[in-house]
């Protein structure tokens, strides 16, 4: 029987010290359950951050942690995961450390598909910097560094990745707990680069980004949670579905209209295809839910094994393995 | 036919190759010094290619040179001016004529002294050699007609055919100088293994080149035997000072027990470590070429972080946007080896050349007080230790090490007794045991060594965390005591500091009692002790220092600077390693400095002069 772990397993004891009220407290507590629930031993899991409110959390938790510099957590978190494929890697970024100063790490880590757990809190500002906008900030975002508003349209996360060859994408809300342990559970059984995109306000500089979503009450009537294989329903008594509008979706009233059932589309998050995953997550209100949930969810080979493989190969097909016998490939002479 | 040649015995002899970047001639210049060491010469190699891939045929900025040195025996550099110039075409005469002395020879491919050619090369004239002023002995020989008749029953097309002209010229030179072919021929048919008619065409115009220069004596009244003298028993073969870096992290990696990880990013002209560690997966060496050079060096942190031996080879910008990562190698207290394969700067400047100029940034170009151990590479073969101490060191005071190469070390080749790894230290890495569990924290230190015991993921009981953040020396938590930090800063530089007494001291050649110091450090080493031998074949007294441990200096620098009147810096830079030792030193006797930045090595010649010009002064 494999050794089942609690969440305080996962702690190292020391108190979040984020604002009253910040979301990071939410990942902290659905990260712990997550790692407990999934089992692997916390010294086989590393947890390796970059810089900014969120990547504090490797200070806060049990398990192998490394807090690095802004935005190469992801390069970081790569080389550790090639070099020991068998431990678990994990990276905690936000939206300023992920998609700008680290945005080369992160496609690139999606494009080789190294086996890590990419979780990026995106609450759309720069909070420990004390307030400027960040490259997930709506066109016109009004901050200390853009008083006028800014001039610039923002990268949207699910994009960027679906973009770079990516994998797996999943979204949750900071707030919702069962609902992130789900996410985080996901992205570690997916093998490959998987990216959990964390909503979430900052309470401080940039409260209520994500609106109505925060709360249960407002996800039952402003979100959908996309299940593998389940039709795509939503509303409080899920009376509403997604059906198909010759290329773009639309949001139909089941019975209404002569919509019935058999119009609401199916979710899957396995298909090639990005096209309708894609659709999915640039949702947005107020005329459409914002999804929630594993939206894409493809296998592909991974990098760390692929060089493992690489390496027995090579290992039996080469006539040399140590050193000594390395120099004596060499065209050499002899003086006696 | 002219009446017997005869054979000059000559001590040591330069040999320069030089054709368009497409003929060929850095094999050709690369077999003729593997043949020469077979039979028992002291060889030195420097290749000097044009930082284009194929600039327009003919051109002189396509001009690609190699330069093999080979003699008896103490074979310090590739030589200032060369014995033989090999001339492929006009464009090759014009820019290697200024290696020529009064009696070189040189040999030309007469069926590319066209007028097109000629005008190709810019020559304002149909004479080039009256234009250039050059009145050697020319062998002139249609070597690419030769060529083509030489192969005229092989099935190949006449592209290849003539494709096979540096094996021409190659067997010339091998009768110049008495050379048999048969190591060559073997070479051919390894490096062609896979081609055997490519091989043998190649033999037949090699062996076709010989008899040419025997049946003609291609007009020259002289060939020459270089005498050669026995060398310590063993197996040799012919390396290269990326290659032997290489080599040096995969036998520290073997030596430790661990894996070897590289991380990198494309970059001349350190991309052979690459390209050389890249091949060993049979003996588990993990490469990741990088999406840029701060992944390199990230990565290769990570790799460190989860337990690997770590390394990231690099150039000198590719090291200014590593520093950050360095840093954190730095703070973070992680083993790392950074290679910097030094080339003409700044910014891009001239990414084929050689120069010292990255030493201040290695030591310095971090922000903070941020100590790290800098070792620098003094030939081709010393690539190889240079990068096992690096390792060893990484490992044993857990911090990042830059090793110092440059493109001349990098380059060049040398012949190298293949070392047995039973000769070299041990190499530990400075982890918990088990009895520490209960008491230990990431940043307590070792008080020998001031360094700290590192836990590996995967042990269980030493989870923790570390980081770019400064750290309580006692906890292990973020700590923003002023108290703490200025200790933390003075444990880290004693740390770097304790090294010094696991490395070697420094030595002084030359003179006992000169009063005239000459010093240097890093790939100079051949040139700067080729002048101080040279001056005192010529009677004056003089001395010479090396440096190959910049960060921290061996523990006799002071006292070795301080019993000389008159110290020379020579580098390849504008003083930075003489700035350093004032730095460190103060009121050092009077300090001459001898500083070149043209991208090229130096010229024994010119310091001879320069370095008699001080001693008379």
């Amino acid at each position: 029987m494999e050794k089942k772990y609690t969440a305080e397993d996962f702690s190292n004891g020391v108190k979040g010290r984020w604002c009253a009220g910040c979301g990071d407290f939410g990942l902290h507590a659905a990260l712990k359950k997550a790692l407990a629930e999934i089992g692997t031993a916390p010294c086989n899991t590393e947890i390796i951050t970059g810089i900014g409110c969120s990547s504090r959390m490797a200070y806060h938790m049990g398990g192998y942690c490394f807090h690095t510099i802004h935005g190469r957590a992801i390069a970081v978190a790569s080389g550790a995961k090639i070099a020991k494929p068998e431990l678990d890697v994990w990276t905690v970024t936000g939206d300023g450390d992920c998609m700008a100063i680290g945005g080369n790490h992160f496609i690139h880590a999606l494009r080789r598909n190294v086996d890590i757990n990419i979780v990026l809190l995106n609450n759309r500002i720069y909070g420990l910097t004390k307030g400027q906008y960040s490259p997930t900030s709506a066109r016109g975002f009004v901050s200390k560094s853009s008083p006028y508003g800014t001039v610039e349209d923002p990268f949207k996360p699910a994009e960027l990745t679906i973009g770079a060859s990516g994998h797996f994408f999943a979204r949750c809300v900071a707030t919702d707990l069962p609902g992130s342990v789900e996410m985080l559970e996901a992205a570690h059984a997916h093998k490959g680069a998987s990216v959990v995109e964390v909503l979430q306000n900052c309470v401080t500089f940039n409260d209520n980004t994500f609106g109505d979503i925060y709360t249960k009450e407002g996800r039952a009537h402003k979100a959908i949670y996309l299940h593998q294989g389940e039709k795509m329903l939503f509303g409080v008594n899920k009376e509403f579905g997604l059906a198909q509008d010759g290329f773009n979706l639309k949001v139909v009233k089941v019975g209404e209209d002569g919509y019935t059932l058999d119009d609401v589309l199916v979710h899957d998050a396995h298909c090639e295809d990005t096209t309708l995953q894609i659709k999915l997550a640039q949702m947005e209100g107020p005329d459409f839910p914002v999804a929630l949930g594993v939206i894409r969810d493809v296998k592909a080979p991974n990098y760390d094994w692929a060089v493992e493989d690489q390496i027995d190969q090579v290992k039996a097909k080469k006539s040399y393995h140590n050193f000594a016998e390395l120099l004596l490939t060499n065209d050499t002479w002899t003086i006696k | 036919m002219k009446e017997d040649v005869t054979i000059k015995e000559i001590d040591n002899v330069v040999v320069l190759f030089s054709g368009d970047s497409g003929d060929g001639m850095q094999l050709a210049g690369n077999m003729f010094s593997t043949v020469s060491a077979v039979l028992g010469n002291d060889i030195c190699t420097f290749p000097d290619y044009p930082a284009e891939i194929r600039a327009p045929q003919g051109t002189l900025g396509g001009v690609s040179g190699f330069k093999v040195h080979v003699g008896a025996k103490d074979i310090l550099t590739p030589g200032d001016h060369c014995e033989v110039l090999v001339a492929m075409n006009p464009a090759a005469l014009k820019r290697e004529y200024k290696f020529l002395k009064s009696s070189s020879i040189i040999i030309i491919d007469s069926d590319t002294f066209t007028e097109g050619d000629l005008k190709k090369a810019e020559y304002k004239t149909l004479d080039p050699f009256e234009e250039l002023g050059i009145k050697n002995h020319v062998i002139d020989a249609p070597l690419t007609s030769m060529c083509i008749s030489s192969l005229k029953d092989y099935d190949m097309p006449p592209k290849a055919k003539s494709k096979c002209k540096n094996m021409m010229a190659l067997g010339l030179v091998c009768w110049l100088f008495n050379r048999s072919v048969e190591h060559a021929e073997e070479m051919l048919r390894t490096k062609f293994a896979k081609k055997p008619e490519i091989a043998e065409a190649n033999i037949k115009v090699l062996n076709d080149g010989y008899n040419y220069g025997h049946n003609i004596h291609a007009s020259v009244p002289t060939t020459y035997k270089i005498e050669s003298k026995q060398h310590e028993k063993g197996i040799y073969t012919d390396i290269s000072g990326n290659k032997a870096t290489a080599y040096g992290f995969i036998a520290a990696a073997e030596k430790a027990g661990m894996e070897l990880f590289l991380g990198s990013y494309p970059i001349t002209p350190a991309s052979d470590i690459l390209h050389e560690l890249s091949k060993h997966k049979s003996l588990g060496v993990k490469t990741v070429q990088c999406e840029d050079e701060i992944s390199g060096c990230c990565m290769s942190i990570g790799a460190s972080f989860a337990g690997d031996m770590a390394v990231t080879s690099t150039s000198g910008p590719g090291l200014a946007l590593k520093s950050e990562a360095i840093n954190l190698a730095v703070m973070a207290e992680l083993p790392l080896v950074i290679v910097d394969v030094q080339r003409g700067g700044p910014s891009t400047g001239l990414p084929t050349k050689t120069e010292q100029t990255d030493l201040l940034q290695a030591l310095f170009g971090r922000n903070g007080e941020s100590p790290m151990p800098v070792v620098s590479t003094t030939t081709p073969c010393d690539c190889f230790d240079a990068a096992y101490w690096a390792c060893k060191i990484a490992q044993e005071y857990v911090t990042p090490v830059i090793i110092l190469s440059d493109a001349f070390v990098a380059n060049g080749s040398s012949a190298w007794k293949l070392p047995d790894l039973k000769d070299y230290p041990e190499i530990h890495q400075h982890l918990v045991t088990p009895e520490m569990k209960e008491t230990w924290s990431p940043y307590l230190r070792d008080p020998k060594n001031f360094t700290r015991f590192r836990a590996l993921p995967g042990m269980e009981g030493f989870m923790h965390v570390i980081g770019g953040l400064e750290k309580d020396q006692q906890t292990g938590k973020i700590s923003y005591d002023p108290a703490n930090h200025a200790e933390q800063v003075e444990n880290r530089r004693k740390k770097i500091e304790a090294i010094a007494k696991d490395l070697p001291l420094l030595e002084v050649q030359g003179d006992a009692d000169a009063d005239t110091l000459v010093i240097g450090w890093g790939g100079t080493y051949g040139h700067l002790l080729e002048a101080t031998k040279d001056l005192q074949k010529g009677g004056k007294k003089i001395a010479m220092a090396h440096f190959q441990w910049i960060n921290p200096l061996p523990l006799n620098t002071e006292k070795v600077l301080r019993s000389y009147k008159r110290l020379i810096v020579a580098e390849l830079n504008d003083g930075q390693f003489a700035g350093y030792l004032h730095m460190k030193f103060p009121n050092l006797p009077q300090m001459y400095q001898y500083n070149r930045v043209e991208g090229q090595p130096f010229i024994v010649e010119d310091l001879v002069n320069a370095f008699t010009k001080i001693l008379e002064d």
